[in-house]
C-alpha cells in the first residue's frame, strides 16, 4: 500500500477542521449550523480512509524532534481510526439531538447556538488521536486535558437545563481533582527517574531498582507516584471507587455527549493506562503491588457497576452504571497484563473497539427513540418492537453485544478478557466476572423485555432519518462483523510496529 | 457449500425472511420439512469419518475457523433437531399476536441447535448454541403462560451464567495445549489430546461439568428447567427439552470424554452423586407434581441422570447408549409436550384432579399419550429401552468385573435402576388420572386434536419405534463415531 501521508497530518487535519468550524461559526450568516456537522462528518470519515496511507516514522529520530514524544504503532493507528469514526457518529447523534438541544439554550432563532456543539467534538477527537500516540507524560497530560476541557463545556452545554449544569459542575470539579492527582503522581515518578518519556522512565526505573541500583529503598516513593497516577486514571475510566461522578454526569449531559464521554473518555483512559502499566509492571520491585491494586480495582468496579445497574429505570443511568461494569471487565485484562502481556493487550484493544461500536449503536437508537417518546426511561421503550421494528432490532443487537451473546463484538471481547484472565490464573476475578455477566443479563434484558413483552403506551410509529438509518444499519453490521470475523481488527493489532516494518 | 451448510443456514435465513415479513407459518413449515429432507439426504450419503466438511478462516493465528462437518453422532443429533423442528412448527396453533416474530424465534432456536451440532470448531459450537438465548426469552415472555415472566428471567440468567462458566472451561482447555498446538478445531484437539497435561485435566473438567451441567439441568443446577417448560409455549418447550438440552450432553461426549479422561476420573464420584440425585431425588420430586406440565418438565430433568450415567461409564457401550438415549428422550419428551400443549389449549387446567377420562372423548390422544409415556418410562419397543439398557450395561461394566464388592459406579447403576420404577409410577399415575375413568364434566366437550397435531405426534412416535425396534439403524451411525472419539 502506498504510504504517502505522515501520521501527524491526521491530527493536524482534524485541528484545522475544528478551527475552520470555529470560523464558520463566527462568520456564517446562516442561523442553522447543521450543515457544519454534515461537512465535518464527511471530512472525518475521509480521514479514516486517508489513515491507511500514512508513512512510518523515522527509525532514529533526531533529538528534540516530535518523534520523541509521538509514536505511531499499529494499536495507535487503530485507535486514531476509532476516534475519527466515533466522532463522526457522535456528530450524527448531535444532528439527531439538535431539536432537544435547542430547547435548553438561550436564543430564539432556529438552530442558533448549536455551532460549538458540533465543533468541540472535533477538538476532542484531535485530543484522543494525540493520546493514542503519546509516549511522554507531558504529551499524555496535554492530550488528556484537550479531551477533558472539551468535555467540561459539552457536558454543561444545555444552559437552561439544571441537570446539565449540575453535571457540568460535578464533572469539572472531579475532573480537575483527577488532573491534580495525575500531575502530582507524574512529579514523583519524574523525581525518581529524571525523565518524562515513558521508555526512558522505564529504563531508568528498571536500572535504579535493580539489585544494587541507586533507587533501591525508594520503593514507597515510586508506589506513591504510581498510586496517584492510578487514581487519576481511575477517574477517567470510571473505576470504583472513583466512579462517583459517572451516574449524574451521564444522566445530566446531552445524550450525544454522554455517548462520547462513555466511549471517548473511557478509551482514552485505557490507552494511557496500558501505556503507563507497561512501565510500572516492568519494575519487579513494585509489580506485585500494582497487580494487586488492579485486581482490587477490578473487583470493586465489577461489583459496583453490575449491582448498581440492576435497579435502574432510566436508560441513560443504566448505561452509566453498566459502563462502570465494562470498565471492570477491561480492568480484568489490565490485571492480567503482566502474566499474559500479548493476550491481555489484544483483549483490551478488541474489547474497547467492540465496546465503542455497541455503545454508540445503543446511544444512537436511544437518542432517536427518546426524542420521539419524550423521555429516556426504560418504559419509554415499551412496545418499540411494534412502533419501529428496525430500531427495536438494532437495540436488541446492541444489548446482545453489551450483555455478551456470541456472534457479536461484545462476546468476543469478553471471551478474550476471560481467556487472558485464565492464562494469568486470576480466578477471583473470573468468579466476580461471571457474577457480573449474570447480573448484566438481568439489567440489559430489561430493555429487551420492555421492547417486546410490553404493549406500547403510545402507538405513534417512530420515524428515522436517512442519515441515522444509514449509521444504525452500519453499526449493526459492524457488531456482527467484529463478532464473527474479527480478523481485520486483529490483523491491525498483531501487525508489527510500523517502524519495524519499514526499516528492516 | 455442502448439504450441511444448507441444513444450518436454512432455518436461520428463513427466520430472517419471516422476521422481514414472509408468510410465517408456510415458510416455517417449508423450512422445517426441507431441513428434515436435507438431513436424511446427508445421512444416506454418509460414509464414515467426518463428512461434509467446509471451512472459512476467521482468526487463523488463534486456530479459529468457522468449520462445519459431521460424524455419525452429529448426524443423529441433526436428525433429532430436524424431526423435533418439524413437529414443533406443525403443532403450533394459530398465533394471535405477532405471528412472524414467533416463528422467527422458533426457527432461530432450531438453526442454533443445528449449527452447534454441525460445528467442528469449539468456538462456533458454543456460539451457535447461544443463538437460542434471546428467542427463548421472547417466546416465554410474550407467548408463554402462567408465571411466564419469572420463568423467562430465570432460564435466561441461569443459562447465561452456565454458559459463562462453560466459556471459562473452554478457554482453560484451549490454553492447556502448549503454544503452537492451540486450536479450536475439535478434531485436531482430539488428535492432539496427549498434549494436555494429566495434572491439569481435573481443573478443566470441573468447569466443563458445571458449565454443561447448568445447561443440561444437572442436580443442583436444575431449578430453571421445570418452571421454564411449564411456562413456555408448546414449540419452545419441545425444542428446548427435546433438542437444546442435548447440546450440553453432546458437548460432554464430544469434548470432555475424549480430551479429559484423567479429569473425569478425578470428579467421578461427585458426578455419580449428582446424577443419582438427578434420578432419585428429582424422580421423587416428579412424583409429587400435581400438574402435567410441571411433571413433564421434572421428568425431563430426571432422565438426564441416565444419560450422565452413560457418560460417566466412559466406555463405548455406555456412551453409545447415552447418545441413543439423547435421541430417544428428545423425541419422547417432544411428543409428550406436544400433547400437553394440546391439553392446555382445550382444558381449563392441567391439574391431574381436574382432568379425567379423556381417553373416551379423544381415543387417539389416549393411545398416543400412552405410547409416548411408555417410551419415556423405557419400555421395550422404543428407542429409550434399547438405549437405557446399553447405559446400564455400560455403567455396570465400567466397574471391576467378577467381584461382589461393588465399585461406586456400579452402586450408582443399582440406584439408577430404581429410576425406571419411579418413572413408571409418575407416568402411569398421570396417565390413569388424565385419560382413564369416566370423563369429568369439564372435559365433556373434549375432542381429538386436529390433523397437524396428530401427524406430528405420529412422526415423533414412529421415529421412536424405528429407534426401538431397529436400533441398528441409528447405532450404525453412533457407534463408529463414539469408538473413534474414545479411541478404540
Amino acid at each position: 500500500m502506498q504510504q504517502i501521508i505522515p501520521a501527524i497530518t491526521l491530527e493536524i487535519a482534524v485541528l484545522v477542521l475544528g478551527l475552520l468550524m470555529l470560523f464558520a461559526e463566527a462568520f456564517s450568516t446562516r442561523a442553522d449550523r447543521s450543515h457544519m456537522a454534515r461537512y465535518a462528518i464527511a471530512v472525518l470519515l475521509a480521514l479514516v480512509g486517508f489513515s491507511f496511507f500514512t508513512t512510518p516514522p523515522p527509525a532514529n529520530p533526531a533529538a528534540g524532534s516530535m518523534w520523541n514524544f509521538y509514536a505511531v504503532d499499529a494499536t495507535a493507528m487503530l485507535f486514531k481510526r476509532i476516534a475519527l469514526a466515533t466522532t463522526a457518529i457522535v456528530l450524527v447523534m448531535a444532528l439527531e439531538y439538535r431539536s432537544v438541544l435547542a430547547k435548553f439554550i438561550p436564543g430564539t432563532e432556529e438552530g442558533r447556538g448549536t455551532g460549538e456543539f458540533y465543533c468541540l467534538p472535533v477538538f476532542i477527537c484531535a485530543g484522543l488521536m494525540f493520546m493514542a500516540s503519546a509516549v511522554d507524560f507531558i504529551l499524555i497530560f496535554v492530550a488528556l486535558e484537550l479531551v477533558t476541557i472539551g468535555f467540561y463545556v459539552l457536558v454543561a452545554y444545555m444552559r437552561k437545563h439544571e441537570q446539565s449544569l449540575e453535571a457540568g459542575v460535578k464533572y469539572l470539579i472531579l475532573g480537575a481533582l483527577s488532573t491534580g492527582f495525575l500531575v502530582y503522581g507524574v512529579t514523583w515518578i519524574f523525581g525518581l527517574s529524571g525523565h518524562t518519556h515513558l521508555d526512558k522512565v522505564k529504563a531508568a526505573l528498571v536500572a535504579g531498582f535493580a539489585a544494587g541500583g541507586p533507587l533501591v529503598g525508594n520503593e514507597h516513593a515510586l508506589l506513591f507516584g504510581i498510586m496517584l497516577v492510578l487514581v487519576a486514571l481511575g477517574f477517567k475510566i470510571a473505576a470504583a471507587p472513583f466512579q462517583l461522578w459517572v451516574p449524574d454526569v451521564y444522566q445530566g449531559a446531552p445524550t450525544p455527549v454522554t455517548a462520547f464521554l462513555s466511549v471517548g473518555s473511557k478509551a482514552a483512559g485505557f490507552i494511557v493506562l496500558v501505556r503507563v502499566l507497561e512501565v510500572f509492571l516492568a519494575i519487579p520491585a513494585v509489580r506485585g503491588k500494582v497487580v494487586a491494586a488492579l485486581v482490587l480495582l477490578a473487583i470493586l468496579t465489577l461489583l459496583y457497576g453490575n449491582l448498581t445497574a440492576m435497579p435502574q429505570d432510566n436508560l441513560k443511568r443504566l448505561f452509566a452504571y453498566s459502563s462502570i461494569a465494562h470498565a471492570g471487565y477491561l480492568l480484568i485484562a489490565c490485571a492480567a497484563l503482566s502474566a499474559d502481556p500479548a493476550g491481555a493487550k489484544e483483549a483490551i484493544s478488541f474489547y474497547l473497539a467492540g465496546y465503542l461500536v455497541m455503545t454508540l449503536l445503543s446511544f444512537l437508537v436511544l437518542i432517536t427513540v427518546a426524542r420521539q417518546s419524550r423521555g429516556d426511561d426504560i418504559r419509554h421503550f415499551a412496545g418499540l418492537g411494534k412502533r419501529n421494528p428496525f430500531l427495536a432490532f438494532a437495540m436488541t443487537v446492541a444489548i446482545a453485544s453489551l450483555a455478551g451473546i456470541p456472534l457479536t463484538a461484545g462476546f468476543l471481547g469478553k471471551f478474550l478478557v476471560f481467556k487472558s484472565a485464565v492464562a494469568a490464573g486470576q480466578y477471583a476475578l473470573i468468579g466476580v466476572g461471571i457474577l457480573g455477566v449474570g447480573a448484566g443479563f438481568y439489567y440489559y434484558f430489561k430493555v429487551i423485555a420492555a421492547m417486546y413483552w410490553d404493549e406500547p403506551t403510545d402507538r405513534t410509529p417512530i420515524t428515522v432519518g436517512p442519515l441515522t438509518r444509514l449509521f444504525v444499519g452500519g453499526l449493526v453490521a459492524l457488531v456482527f462483523v467484529l463478532g464473527i470475523w474479527p480478523a481485520p481488527i486483529l490483523n491491525q493489532l498483531s501487525e508489527r510496529p510500523i517502524t519495524a516494518v519499514a526499516h528492516k | 457449500m455442502t448439504v450441511l451448510n444448507f441444513i444450518v443456514l436454512l432455518p436461520i435465513l428463513n427466520a430472517i425472511a419471516i422476521a422481514c415479513g414472509a408468510p410465517a407459518r408456510k415458510s416455517a413449515l417449508l423450512s422445517a420439512w426441507t431441513q428434515l429432507a436435507l438431513t436424511i439426504v446427508a445421512m444416506c450419503g454418509y460414509r464414515g469419518g467426518f463428512a461434509y466438511g467446509s471451512t472459512w478462516a476467521v482468526a487463523p493465528e488463534w486456530g479459529l475457523n468457522l468449520t462445519f462437518g459431521a460424524d455419525g453422532l452429529a448426524l443423529v443429533m441433526l436428525l433429532l433437531t430436524a424431526i423435533v423442528t418439524v413437529a414443533a412448527v406443525w403443532v403450533t396453533p394459530k398465533i394471535e399476536k405477532r405471528e412472524n416474530l414467533f416463528y422467527a424465534c422458533v426457527l432461530l432456536i432450531s438453526g442454533g441447535a443445528a449449527g452447534a451440532f454441525a460445528s467442528v470448531d469449539m468456538f462456533f459450537f458454543y456460539a451457535f448454541h447461544e443463538l437460542a438465548l434471546i428467542p427463548t426469552f421472547l417466546l416465554i415472555g410474550i407467548w408463554g403462560q402462567g408465571e411466564r415472566q419469572v420463568a423467562a428471567w430465570k432460564i435466561t440468567i441461569y443459562l447465561a451464567v452456565g454458559s459463562m462458566i462453560l466459556l471459562v472451561g473452554l478457554a482453560k482447555l484451549y490454553l492447556a495445549f502448549p503454544e503452537g498446538a492451540r486450536t479450536f478445531d475439535m478434531i485436531e484437539m482430539t488428535k492432539a489430546r496427549h498434549l494436555i497435561p494429566a495434572a491439569e485435566q481435573g481443573g478443566i473438567y470441573i468447569w466443563l461439568l458445571v458449565g454443561f451441567g447448568v445447561l443440561i439441568s444437572l442436580f443442583p443446577f436444575h431449578s430453571w428447567a421445570a418452571p421454564a417448560y411449564a411456562a413456555a409455549p408448546t414449540p419452545a418447550a419441545m425444542l428446548h427439552a427435546g433438542v437444546l438440552k442435548k447440546f450440553g450432553l453432546y458437548g460432554l461426549i464430544r469434548i470432555a470424554v475424549p480430551l479429559l479422561p484423567e479429569g473425569a476420573k478425578v470428579w467421578m464420584n461427585l458426578l455419580l452423586v449428582l446424577l443419582v440425585a438427578n434420578i432419585l431425588y428429582i424422580g421423587l420430586v416428579t412424583i409429587a407434581q400435581k400438574k402435567l406440565d410441571w411433571m413433564l418438565g421434572y421428568s425431563s430433568v430426571m432422565h438426564m441422570g441416565y444419560i450422565f450415567l452413560g457418560i460417566a461409564a466412559g466406555n463405548a457401550i455406555g456412551i453409545t447408549g447415552a447418545s441413543l438415549l439423547m435421541l430417544g428422550h428428545g423425541l419422547s419428551i417432544a411428543a409428550l409436550f406436544a400433547m400437553c400443549g394440546y391439553l392446555r389449549q382445550t382444558s381449563p387446567s392441567l391439574a391431574f384432579t381436574s382432568l379425567g377420562g379423556i381417553a373416551k372423548k379423544a381415543p387417539f390422544l389416549g393411545y398416543a399419550f400412552g405410547m409416548a409415556a411408555f417410551a419415556s418410562i423405557g419400555l421395550p419397543g422404543f428407542a429409550n429401552f434399547a438405549s437405557e439398557a446399553m447405559v446400564f450395561f455400560g455403567a455396570f461394566k465400567a466397574g471391576p468385573a467378577a467381584t461382589l464388592d461393588f465399585s461406586s459406579i456400579q452402586l450408582a447403576t443399582v440406584c439408577g435402576l430404581w429410576g425406571v420404577v419411579i418413572s413408571a409410577v409418575y407416568m402411569l399415575r398421570a396417565y390413569r388420572q388424565i385419560f382413564q375413568g369416566e370423563p369429568q364434566a369439564n372435559v365433556a366437550a373434549f375432542k381429538d386434536p386436529s390433523c397437524s397435531i396428530k401427524w406430528s405426534v405420529i412422526l415423533l412416535l414412529a421415529a421412536l419405534m424405528v429407534g426401538g425396534l431397529w436400533p441398528k439403524s441409528m447405532l450404525n451411525f453412533i457407534q463408529p463415531s463414539v469408538e473413534a472419539l474414545i479411541g478404540k
